[in-house]
């Protein structure tokens, strides 16, 4: 569904990406590892088109090559690492503002029933800005926003990012709920556990390069894998 | 009315045009500019070239010194708008030092020793018209789906950028039209003085323009009104204070800033429907300290 052919990207001076290639199949979980300033999010921000790269991305048998409100429009959605939600907004205009390039009113007023049956807790505070919200529930509503595009893959920067240990698990169920609602995810991850245990396939991302990729299992139960990322001990 | 509150009335107007524009660019789309001094400047330039040389009626002058304003920053913006945050306001600061300079050195416009005769057209009558019908155009603006986004852009940039806002293209539109609104004033300008030199688009005009935008309050059209006539005629209101009046007025936006950040509305409104409600919560205040007395 998406695939990635020797991708390049140069911040200045410095070769972030060095060569990458990846393809996503469609409704899979995929998972990228790797530890701070592997590229990870650098390898998302290139597809979703706001960095220039060397190499091509291609998607549905297209090559992307577009500015970053058409890569929406095509079924991409990025649910950027940090969140960043509009503070001075409700949570349902934010909900809303994910629909932005869509003009059917019935499909986006399903899909707002969707997320709400998802995320329980967004129903709760529709009406309450969403700068009040904790960090798990602006998580939820970045991610509730980015399925209101009625994207066909979503790309997920580090949805566990400053969340609690019981709020990540939650994070980590919803994410294998919106799969079985058909769509394909592309998930990057510092928490390389917890991504390898929903994850269909993984690949390892160490400075710039790809060093493996298999199935979740498998790169799970790899030694070096499980001393570098998973914290076990030889 | 008196020929000198007139006068201090009409700069007032004259600066609320450009202050306007400024406002829609910095305090709806958030990018900050230190350079609308130079729009100003293309804009009474060019309307007063229009006047002058080619013997022109007023208002299509001044449209004419709109476009070449917005022409110009179509240019600017595109080579620089995607500069982020600060990079973009020194690129902005550099175009306005450029435009002075460069017009320093144009002698069929008088260079630096200036250019006078330019004639008297601009009067309050047509001062208020023209600002009554830009504050009712940018209300509208705002309150569209393009305004909209545009302030989605200031909010959150990139989370704009994925919910599929072109972001560029919001930030462009905005610039141009707010560099159309500087050009109107340096037309306005133009017409009131009878006379242009480069000086007067100096760096210092920038910042005027940008102190008036945030002492009035960020992403609000009536503080920007405000703001422009209060720091406007605050000058004039010192003149009794003669050599210590700048230190005054340098006071006055101290003290503002400090007891209020977000300036003098931080992004309220003045409008009917705002007016009535703050009057119905006064009132619900004093009904329930009186219930309290009792």
């Amino acid at each position: 569904m998406l695939t990635i052919n020797n991708l390049h990207v140069y911040y200045g001076g410095i070769h972030a990406l060095k060569g990458v290639s990846l393809n996503v199949n469609k409704g899979e979980i995929l998972t990228i590892i790797g530890s701070n300033g592997a590229g990870k999010s650098t390898l998302l921000n290139s597809i979703s088109g706001f960095l220039k790269y060397k190499g091509e991305i291609i998607y549905k048998d297209q090559k992307l090559n577009f500015s970053p409100n058409k890569i929406v429009q095509m079924g991409i959605c990025h649910v950027p690492e940090g969140r960043l939600v509009f503070a001075n907004l409700t949570v349902e205009d934010n909900l809303l503002l994910g629909a932005y390039l869509r003009n059917d009113k019935k499909g986006i007023k399903e899909d707002l029933e969707k997320v709400y049956t998802l995320f329980p807790r967004l129903k709760e505070r529709q009406k309450q800005l969403s700068g009040t919200l904790s960090g798990g529930e602006q998580q939820m509503l970045a991610m509730g926003r980015g399925l209101m595009s009625s994207p066909d893959i979503m790309l997920l920067d580090e949805p566990s990012l400053g969340l609690a240990p019981l709020l990540v698990q939650t994070v980590f169920d919803i994410i294998t709920d919106i799969r079985k609602m058909g769509k394909t995810i592309l998930l990057v991850e510092q928490n390389a556990f917890k991504a390898l245990s929903i994850a269909d396939r993984a690949y390892v991302l160490e400075q710039g390069k790809i060093i493996m990729e298999g199935s979740a299992k498998d790169i799970a139960n790899n030694p070096s894998i499980k001393e570098a990322y998973l914290g076990v001990k030889k | 009315m008196d020929a000198y509150i007139q006068g201090i009335l009409i700069l007032s107007g004259i600066n609320l045009m450009a202050v306007l524009g400024l406002s829609l660019l910095t305090g709806f789309t958030g990018l900050f500019s230190f350079g609308h001094a130079g729009f100003m400047a293309i804009g009474g330039y060019t309307a007063a070239a229009m006047t002058v040389k080619y013997h022109m009626p007023f208002i299509p002058a001044l449209l004419i010194g709109a476009i070449a304003a917005s022409f110009v920053s179509a240019i600017i913006g595109a080579l620089t708008l995607k500069l982020k945050g600060d990079y973009f306001c020194i690129a902005t600061l550099g175009f306005g030092e450029a435009t002075r300079l460069i017009l320093d050195n144009v002698q069929y416009f008088g260079g630096a020793r200036g250019w006078p005769g330019i004639p008297a057209y601009t009067n309050l009558t047509n001062v208020v018209i023209i600002n009554i019908i830009a504050i009712v155009l940018l209300a509208n603006l705002i309150r569209s789906k393009h305004g909209r986004n545009m302030i989605a852009v200031r909010e959150e940039e990139l989370a704009s950028q994925i919910a599929g806002i072109n972001v560029f293209k919001y930030k462009l539109i905005s610039l141009m039209i707010s560099a159309a609104y500087a050009g109107i004033a340096g037309g306005l300008m133009a017409h009131y003085m009878t006379f242009l030199q480069p000086k007067m688009f100096a760096l210092t005009k920038s910042t005027e323009l940008t102190i008036i935008v945030i002492f009035g309050g960020l992403g609000s059209i009536s503080g920007s009104v405000l703001g422009a006539l209060v720091l406007t005629s605050l000058p004039e209101i010192l003149r009794a204070f003669s050599n210590w009046r700048l230190v005054i007025y340098g006071l006055a936006v101290i003290i503002i800033m400090i007891t209020r950040p977000e300036g003098l509305m931080g992004g309220y409104e003045f409008t009917p429907q705002s007016m009535k409600k703050l009057f119905s919560n006064l009132k619900g205040k004093r009904l329930k300290s009186s219930e309290g007395r009792e």
